[in-house]
C-alpha cells in the first residue's frame, strides 16, 4: 500500500522554500524534516506565503519552547538543603535563534504530504509576535494555549482568555523558571531516600 | 468576502445568515430573548468533563464555545522531569480508550533521536496492538453514538464486544487500559501462547459487530435524518483547523498517516484501504469510523498471519540517554493525528515535549461548526467529531 508514498519526497527542496520566502528566512535546518526560522516582523506574512504560494494548507500545531535550562534541574533536589547553582545558559535548537522564547508551528502540504516546522524568535522585552489565526483558523486555540502556558502575547488575536487555568492564576507553567511544586515540596523518592524505613538501624532483622 | 463565505455550501450559508439574523434580533431584543445554555461539565453526551456554553435564540445556536480545562494534568511539564522510559506511563493516560496507541509515537520519536530501530517482530506486534486499541476505542464510539440519539441497544453490543478486545490487550500486555508495554528499542514481552488464534476469533466477532451496527444504526431512518447534512465541515475548513483522522477523511481528504508517512511499523507490509467520504457531515464522520474499524480487523488478521520470528528488543543501553536533537513523530491514532515534538539535550529526560493531540484540534472547530445549528444537533455534531477529554486537555 505504502510503496507509492515512500517513493515521494517527504521534504520540499530547501531552495524552493528559500526562493519563496526570500530574505524573510533567517536560517534553515534539514534533517529528516525541514526546519525554518523566519524574521519576527515577517512571521505572519511568511506563514501566508507558505500557505498560498507553497500549498501548506494543513495546520498541524503551534507552540513555544523556552530555551533556558531550568534553574531547578529535574526537580530532584533535597528541599532541606540549599539548591545548587545551575548553568542556565540559553542555547537554541535546530535552525538557531537569538531569544529565550521561540514560537514554532508545523504546517503540511496535503497534496505532497510535505511538512515544515517554522520557528520564530520572540523578542525578550515585548514577548509578542503576530497572531496567525487569520491565516490558519486553527491557530486560534493553539495561541491561546501558548499565551497561557508561556506568557507570550499574540498581536491581533481576538480572545486570549485562559483555556485551562483560572483567569487569576499567576505565572506561566511551561516556562522553565516556573517550579513544579510537587517536586519542590517533597524529594523525588527515586533519587533520595530520606525517610528511614522501619527496622532500619537494627541490622539483623532487616529482611524477612 | 470572508473566508467563511467562500467555502460554505448553500445550506451552511443559509444557516450562517440565519445565525447572523438571530444575532441581530438578539441585540435589539425584538421577538425573542436570547438565553445561554450550559451543557456540562457533567453531561452524558460530553465523554468526560467538557462544558459547552451556547447562546441560543429560540432553538438556534447563535454562538457556542467549549470550555475545557477540567482534565488538564500538565503532561508537557511533567514529562520534563521524567526519564524517557517513564514518560510512557504519563502519555498512556492521554487518550484513555486507546492507550497503547499513545505510547507508540513517543517511543518512535525517542528511537529516531537515538537512531535505534525495533526489530521486525516488535514492529509487527506494535502494529497489531496499535490496531487493537483502535478497535477498542472506536467500537465504543459506535455504541455510544446510538445512545446520544436515543437508541439504547448499540451500546450494549459495543461494551460486550469491546470486552473481547480488552481481554486480548490484557492477555498480551497485562494491562486492560494502560498497557505501558512499549519500550525504546522494542517491546516488554513477546506474545503469550495461543494469543494469535484467540485474536483471530475475536476479529471475526468484531466484524459481526460492525455489520450489526451498520444494520441497526446506519440503516436507521432516524439516525440518518439526525446526521445527514448536519454539521457539514468543508474540506478547507477541516484543513485550516487541523482536523485529523476520520474527521478529515470524512471531508473528502484522502490522507492517512499510516499510509502516507513512512514509519518503522508494519502497515506498509500489508494490503488495506483508506476510507474517505465526500460529504463532510456528521453521517460521513461516523460512517468513515465504522469502515475503519472493520478495516482494522482485516489489518490485524493479515498481520497475524505474517508475524516474523526473531527478537523483540533491539540492543539498547540499560540507562537510556538520548542524544541531543529535535524529533517529531506522529501516527494515525484512533482519534486522529497524535504527535510528539521531543527536544533532547542529551540527558536522561526530555528537555521539552510538545504533545499534539488529535482532539484538541478536532474540538477547536466546534465554535465554527455549531454556529446556526439547532439545539438537538449540538449533541450529534459533538458526538460525530468524537473527542476524548484527556486528549483535549492533556
Amino acid at each position: 500500500m505504502s510503496t507509492t508514498s515512500e517513493a515521494q519526497p517527504r521534504i520540499t527542496s530547501v531552495a524552493e522554500v528559500k526562493a519563496a520566502l526570500g530574505d524573510r528566512l533567517v536560517d534553515s535546518f534539514h534533517k529528516d524534516d525541514l526546519w525554518l526560522r523566519v524574521r519576527t516582523d515577517e512571521w505572519k506574512s511568511s506563514m501566508r506565503t507558505l500557505r498560498d504560494t507553497l500549498g501548506f494548507h494543513y495546520f498541524c500545531f503551534l507552540s513555544a519552547i523556552d530555551w533556558m535550562p531550568s534553574p531547578f534541574g529535574r526537580g530532584e533536589d533535597d528541599p532541606t538543603e540549599p539548591a545548587p547553582e545551575r548553568d542556565t545558559t540559553i542555547r537554541q535548537g535546530y535552525a538557531g535563534g537569538e531569544t529565550r522564547m521561540q514560537v514554532f508551528a508545523r504546517v503540511t502540504n496535503p497534496v505532497t504530504h510535505v511538512s515544515v516546522f517554522v520557528k520564530v524568535d520572540v523578542p525578550d522585552e515585548s514577548l509578542t509576535v503576530e497572531s496567525i489565526h487569520d491565516v490558519y483558523a486553527g491557530a486560534n486555540w493553539h495561541e491561546r494555549e501558548t499565551h497561557e502556558m508561556f506568557g507570550i502575547s499574540f498581536d491581533g488575536h481576538p480572545d486570549l482568555r485562559n483555556m485551562y487555568l483560572p483567569m487569576d492564576f499567576e505565572g506561566f507553567p511551561l516556562r522553565k523558571d516556573f517550579p513544579l511544586l510537587a517536586r519542590m515540596v517533597k524529594p523525588w523518592p527515586g533519587i533520595v531516600d530520606v525517610e528511614p524505613l522501619p527496622g532500619d538501624g537494627d541490622d539483623e532483622g532487616g529482611e524477612e | 468576502m470572508s473566508l467563511t463565505d467562500r467555502v460554505l455550501g448553500d445550506r451552511q450559508r443559509l444557516a450562517y445568515i440565519a445565525s447572523q439574523a438571530a444575532d441581530a434580533r438578539l441585540n435589539v431584543e425584538l421577538e425573542t430573548e436570547g438565553m445561554t445554555l450550559n451543557i456540562g461539565p457533567q453531561h452524558p453526551a460530553t465523554h468526560g468533563t467538557l462544558r459547552i456554553i451556547a447562546r441560543l435564540d429560540g432553538e438556534q445556536v447563535v454562538w457556542a464555545e467549549p470550555s475545557c480545562g477540567y482534565m488538564h494534568r500538565g503532561y508537557e511539564k511533567l514529562a520534563e522531569v521524567r526519564t524517557y522510559p517513564q514518560v510512557t506511563t504519563l502519555v498512556n493516560r492521554i487518550d484513555w480508550l486507546g492507550s497503547f496507541a499513545n505510547e507508540v509515537p513517543f517511543i518512535l520519536a525517542a528511537e529516531k533521536l537515538m537512531d535505534v530501530e525495533a526489530p521486525p517482530r516488535a514492529q509487527h506486534i506494535r502494529t497489531i496492538l496499535f490496531e487493537l486499541s483502535r478497535i477498542a476505542n472506536v467500537s465504543l464510539f459506535l455504541g455510544d453514538l446510538g445512545v446520544q440519539m436515543g437508541a439504547i441497544t448499540p451500546v450494549f453490543f459495543a461494551f460486550r464486544d469491546r470486552e473481547y478486545v480488552l481481554n486480548l490487550i490484557e492477555g498480551a500486555t497485562g494491562g486492560r487500559f494502560h498497557p505501558n508495554f512499549d519500550r525504546i528499542g522494542g517491546l516488554k514481552d513477546d506474545l503469550p501462547k495461543g494469543w494469535i488464534a484467540e485474536t483471530k476469533a475475536v476479529m471475526k466477532k468484531l466484524r459481526t459487530f460492525c455489520d450489526q451496527i451498520e444494520d441497526l444504526l446506519f440503516g436507521n431512518e432516524i439516525f440518518q435524518s439526525r446526521t445527514r447534512g448536519i454539521g457539514v465541515i468543508p474540506r478547507d475548513i477541516a484543513m485550516q483547523f487541523g482536523l485529523s483522522g476520520a474527521n478529515l477523511r470524512a471531508s473528502g481528504v484522502d490522507w492517512d498517516l499510516r499510509r502516507d508517512h513512512p514509519l518503522p511499523m508494519a502497515w506498509n507490509k500489508i494490503d488495506w484501504k483508506v476510507w474517505t467520504h465526500p460529504d463532510g457531515d456528521s453521517f460521513a464522520r461516523c460512517w468513515v469510523r465504522l469502515q475503519e474499524t472493520r478495516e482494522a480487523t482485516k489489518i490485524v488478521d493479515q498481520l497475524l498471519d505474517t508475524i516474523p520470528s526473531g527478537p523483540i528488543m533491539a540492543k539498547v543501553p540499560k540507562i537510556i540517554k538520548v542524544p541531543e536533537g529535535e524529533a517529531w513523530v506522529s501516527t494515525e491514532n484512533p482519534l486522529g493525528e497524535m504527535g510528539y515534538y521531543v527536544v533532547s539535550r542529551g540527558e536522561l529526560g526530555p528537555f521539552r515535549v510538545k504533545i499534539r493531540s488529535a482532539s484538541f484540534n478536532n474540538i477547536s472547530v466546534a465554535p465554527w461548526a455549531l454556529r446556526g445549528v439547532y439545539v438537538p444537533d449540538i449533541i450529534t455534531i459533538l458526538a460525530s467529531l468524537y473527542f476524548i477529554l484527556g486528549d483535549i486537555d492533556r
